[in-house]
């Protein structure tokens, strides 16, 4: 509370502009300053329905609390921790209040992936009065919050009291079905649906082409997680799923995932390092998690990068080979690009490798689809202020659309896509787009500010 | 929940399972296999689609039983359930009037090649279906075979049923009699595939195999299913399951599926 009131309570508050769903902020932190912690709760959920999640895992330190004026000064309200409380408790008390729905339309919904894309967009449309059926491939809710992101910063509860509201709001969730191998989205639309949302993510792991990556003991960051996380490898033989028993393990990378794998591999007992070609600042990953990584004992190789990964004849990886790198001219994007160092290679031994260096979105959707226009990454292409694609009646939101970002992100563009839907379901048109776009000029000003 | 519909005990090691998943029945095409889980602890395990009834809304699997998962899943009677069936998944397989098309099943391919061989009969193909099995009693769906093939060549190691040997052996044999054929389709285990693969090499015939290397999503999310196809990395789950079988790089399925094994036995014990 004290906390709380810490907010000057600005006129034109930044963090709310900060925050890509624009909760809003001072009037959640003035409620919980008074001591109201489920309307707090309730607060905030006009405009994130999920944020038990987001206060664990959003990166506030780029976003609203980068933002806050007291950062002049001090340090910024502790926003994220609060937003966490405030959702914890109205949990935990049991108060989670349903909102009202809109009078029904009639209107049928298909989304696609159960992650924070296809949740938010579930949320907002039911509310507004649609029939809202979710198709989830996996046997679980969440998407990368349920099998990538850990328990031990994720709990699993956290996501399933969320999953239960919808349920509660009346929201259709059907697991084990593969949009594209079961119905595709074109005989979605032939059948029940009047519209479809794409939240499928990206879902595809990269590898490195690397010599040695499919030896015994090679894992992308998503089978290492998943295994972990969503098959509970960690609880074998309670559970099935064999653990990935090793004594040293190594990560490649320097996002969020690689903090995850790394940080997971000391929880499964092995020894654990992260291996990353350039340096600490240019790691993508927060900072707090970089900080509990090297707290809880994760050993950094940085400007270091993997050139091979050696096995033995059982084909059994037991190390790897590096080159030291130095950062040389700054390249396209400002960063300065690593070159390596001739001659300093050396090895590390290792008995499991973990590639965590990204993903792209799953073909499967675009593979089973005429007419859907995609970036040369893959990506959906859409329409920023409706998030709608190439073709009519399908939306599109989350990884799937920017590629792997952020859970905010990606509810961020679930809402925009949301609000264009039920537009869209009420009258066959999309919204039109709301500020009159200026002329080009202006906006190649607009966008230097 | 998905019902259990069939349980019939094919062999002393394999059974034929019926399950109720009317939504994997309505899209399964040759060459697909599904996910199952038996219950929330289960692993998520592949079985090939050996047949399915649209109408029913029934897929059946041949299953051998290995270990955990599998044991798990024959233990199951008519009327209980399964937590999770997720297909169907995989490639459906390209189907054409090639010409003269042989079938060589071993292991649960003797329900997996039956798909394959109605698809092809249906496109006109001439169909020969070579199923092996180690001994008598160990062939059961006589009668599929013959509703598709033009002919059913039926061997055991032992020679106490049909011909002795192993189906490549006789398939060679016909190849060195002249017979000709245009692309040949193995499921099985992966020594079969492999020296399936090896035997009509040097005929230059198209040969396709099913390969099966360790799955986990089998949605594309994982890499687990990884396997080197003609130097390029395939995940087995999205790409596959059927690839040439010239181009497998046999040795590295073979050992990447015995990652577990130490540990996979010591929960046996
Ligand atoms: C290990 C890890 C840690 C991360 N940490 C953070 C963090 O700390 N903070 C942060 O903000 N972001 C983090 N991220 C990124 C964040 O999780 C993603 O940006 C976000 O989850 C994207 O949401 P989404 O809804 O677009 O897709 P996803 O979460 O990927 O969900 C997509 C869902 O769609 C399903 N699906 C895919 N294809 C189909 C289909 N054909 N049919 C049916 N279902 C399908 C998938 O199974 C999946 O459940 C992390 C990511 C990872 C992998
Ligand atoms: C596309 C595909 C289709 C298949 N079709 C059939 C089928 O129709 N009938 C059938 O009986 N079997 C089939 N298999 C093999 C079957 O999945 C394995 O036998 C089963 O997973 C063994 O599990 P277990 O716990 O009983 O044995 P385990 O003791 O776990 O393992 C025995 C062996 O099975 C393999 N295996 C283990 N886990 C997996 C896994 N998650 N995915 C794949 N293989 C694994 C390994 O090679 C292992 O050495 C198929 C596999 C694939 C990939
Ligand atoms: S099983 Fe995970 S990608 Fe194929």
């Amino acid at each position: 509370m004290i906390e709380a009131a810490r907010c000057l309570a600005c006129k034109k508050p930044k963090c709310v502009a900060g925050c890509p769903v624009n909760i809003d902020i001072p009037s959640f932190l003035h409620l919980i300053e008074e001591g109201k912690f489920v309307e707090a709760a309730q607060k905030i959920k006009e405009t994130n329905p999920l944020p038990a999640v987001c206060g664990r895992v959003c990166p506030q330190e780029e976003q609203c609390e980068k933002v806050c004026v007291l950062t002049i000064k001090h340090e910024s309200v502790a926003i994220g921790r609060l937003e966490r409380f405030a959702a914890d408790y109205e949990r935990n008390a049991g108060k989670i209040k349903l909102p009202e729905i809109a009078e029904k339309t009639g209107k049928n919904v298909a989304i696609v992936g159960a992650g924070p894309a296809g949740l938010c967009v579930a949320g907002d449309l039911i509310i507004a009065g649609h029939e809202v059926t979710v198709f989830e491939a996996l046997q679980k809710p969440g998407g990368v919050l349920m099998y990538g992101i850990p328990d031990f910063r994720l709990p699993e509860e956290i996501i399933n009291a969320e999953v239960q509201t919808l349920s509660d709001l009346g929201v259709n969730f059907r697991y084990d079905y593969v949009v594209g191998r079961n119905d595709t989205i074109p005989e979605m639309l032939a059948g029940d649906f009047d519209a479809v949302f794409i939240g499928s993510g990206a879902g595809l792991p990269s590898f490195q082409g690397i010599p040695g990556e499919n030896l015994i003991g090679v894992f992308s960051a998503n089978e290492y997680l998943t295994r972990a996380n969503l098959m509970k490898a960690y609880r074998f033989p309670e559970y099935d799923t064999p653990p990935i028993e090793a004594g040293h393990v190594t990560t490649i990378g320097g996002g969020n995932v690689a903090m995850d794998s790394a940080r997971t591999a000391l929880r499964l007992g092995s020894r654990s390092t992260i291996v990353y070609r350039r340096a600490r600042e240019q790691m993508p990953a927060r900072d707090e998690e970089i900080h509990h990584a090297e707290e809880e004992g994760i050993k950094f190789n940085l400007l270091t990068n993997p050139t091979k990964i050696l096995g033995n004849s059982r084909r059994e990886v037991i190390g790897m080979e590096c080159i030291r790198m130095e950062l040389g001219e700054p390249d396209d994007s400002g960063r300065r690009r690593p070159v390596p160092i001739e001659g300093s290679e050396f090895e590390i031994e290792c008995d499991a490798v973990v590639v965590a260096i990204g993903n792209k979105p799953n073909p499967l959707i675009p593979q089973t689809m005429e007419g859907l226009e995609l970036t040369r990454w893959g990506t959906v292409v859409t329409e920023e202020h409706t998030m709608q694609t190439s073709v009519e009646g399908v939306y599109a939101g989350g990884d799937i659309v920017s590629g792997a970002a952020t859970v905010i992100s990606a509810m961020g563009q679930g809402k925009v896509a949301a609000r264009a839907m039920d537009h869209y379901l009420r009258t066959g048109k999309n919204p039109d787009p709301p500020p009159p776009p200026p002329p080009p000029k202006e906006k190649s000003k607009k966008k230097k500010e | 929940m998905f019902r259990v519909l069939g349980n019939r005990k094919v062999t002393p090691n394999a059974h034929e399972m019926i399950v109720e998943a009317p939504e994997v029945a309505r899209k399964a095409q040759a060459g697909q296999f599904a996910l199952l889980m038996v219950n929330e602890h289960s692993e998520r395990i592949p079985y090939t689609l050996s047949d399915w009834d649209k109408e029913a809304g029934s897929v059946t699997f041949i299953v051998l039983e290995v270990g955990k998962s599998t044991s798990d899943f024959v233990r199951l009677q008519p009327g209980d359930e399964v937590a999770h069936v997720t297909g169907p998944l995989g490639m459906p397989l390209e189907v054409d009037n090639f010409g003269t098309v042989a079938l060589i099943g071993g292991c649960y391919g003797l329900g997996g090649v039956v798909p394959v061989g109605r698809t092809m009969k249906a496109a006109g193909n001439r169909v020969i279906t070579f199923v092996e099995a180690r001994m008598e009693g160990m062939h059961y769906y006589l009668d599929k075979y013959e509703s598709f093939s033009d002919e059913v060549v039926q061997t055991t190691t032992d020679g106490s049923n049909g011909i002795k040997g192993h189906g490549v052996d006789i398939l060679e044999a016909r190849l060195k009699e002249g017979v000709q054929v245009d692309r040949v389709f193995a499921v099985g285990c992966p020594f079969m595939m492999m020296i399936t693969a090896q035997l009509t090499q040097p005929y230059e015939i198209k040969t396709f195999a099913a390969l099966n290397p360790i799955m986990l999503d089998g949605t594309g999310m994982c890499g687990a299913c990884r396997c080197t196809v003609g130097e390029e990395t395939k995940f087995a789950c999205v790409d596959g399951p059927f690839f040439d079988a010239h181009l497998v790089d046999w040795h590295e399925l073979r050992d990447r599926r015995a990652a577990y094994i130490r540990i996979e036995r010591d929960v046996c014990k």
